[in-house]
């Protein structure tokens, strides 16, 4: 398995140095993924919700008559 | 560029790739920070997420953001990740890499820290984005450590490169 590192430079001494994550940092990594997935996995429910919610729309104006440049020009 | 811009460092990343990169032990001479970065991740799909934390802290965060696909543009909130922009990710186009300039006002002042970024990927096919985003990060403390990282656990890929300068404005 390919060991994780860190690729960190010091802006004072310019020195770049390629440092291998602690138990730690990989710990810290797993939770900030996981909590990055869950506000990801949001994101992409409100999307999807938002695109829905604009067909149920577009079908509703449509059965009103509305043309489609109509609606478009709407939503 | 204007010649009130100084390069602070640069980095390339190496062949077996990087969690984070890391600028640290950042002066506190300048007035503001300016990141321009060139990224792609080993993530699946076309791009994903890149992060930030400042002084290693990835709390206080919060972010609104406008996003184009290539086919529909939409908005979202961020509210628990410092968001800096995208990486083109595993799925785009080969040897095509995401673009990202992240803006940090007053980082060395004593309020909360305010920055901006756009962002771009590429990738031959429809889907590609575009982005602005507007973040906060809650915190009073001076700037002195920047890290950028991808999300989903992704590494940074070999050739990625991260440039920070400082602006001075005088």
């Amino acid at each position: 398995m390919t060991k994780l590192t860190r690729l960190e430079v010091n802006c004072t001494t310019g020195e770049v140095q390629e440092i291998e994550l602690t138990a730690e940092e990989i710990k810290q990594r797993e939770t900030d993924t996981a909590i990055a997935k869950i506000e990801a996995d949001e994101r992409a429910q409100a999307e999807a919700d938002k695109l829905a919610a604009k067909a149920s729309a577009h079908a509703k104006l449509a059965k009103l008559g509305l043309l489609p440049d109509e609606i478009a020009a709407l939503l | 560029m204007a010649n009130t811009y100084t390069k602070i460092a640069s980095v390339s990343v190496g062949s077996g790739g990087a969690a984070t990169i890391d600028f640290s032990s950042i002066p506190t001479t300048y007035t503001d920070l300016l990141i321009k970065v060139s990224s792609r991740t080993s993530a699946t799909g076309v791009a994903e997420n890149l992060l930030v934390k400042f002084n290693n802290s990835s709390a206080t965060f919060s972010n609104k953001t406008l996003r184009g696909s290539g086919s529909a543009a939409v908005s979202y909130s961020f509210t628990t990740n410092g968001f800096g922009g995208f990486l083109n990710a595993a799925t785009s186009t080969s040897s095509t890499f995401g673009n990202t300039e992240i803006y940090i006002p007053n980082y060395a002042g004593s309020t909360n820290k305010s920055f901006s970024s756009d962002s771009v990927t590429e990738n031959n096919a429809t889907e590609a984005y575009a982005l602005l985003a507007a973040g906060l990060w809650s915190t009073t403390t001076a700037i002195n450590q920047i890290t950028l990282y991808s999300d989903s656990s992704g590494t940074i890929q070999q050739y990625s490169t991260a440039t920070l300068y400082g602006i001075s404005n005088t």
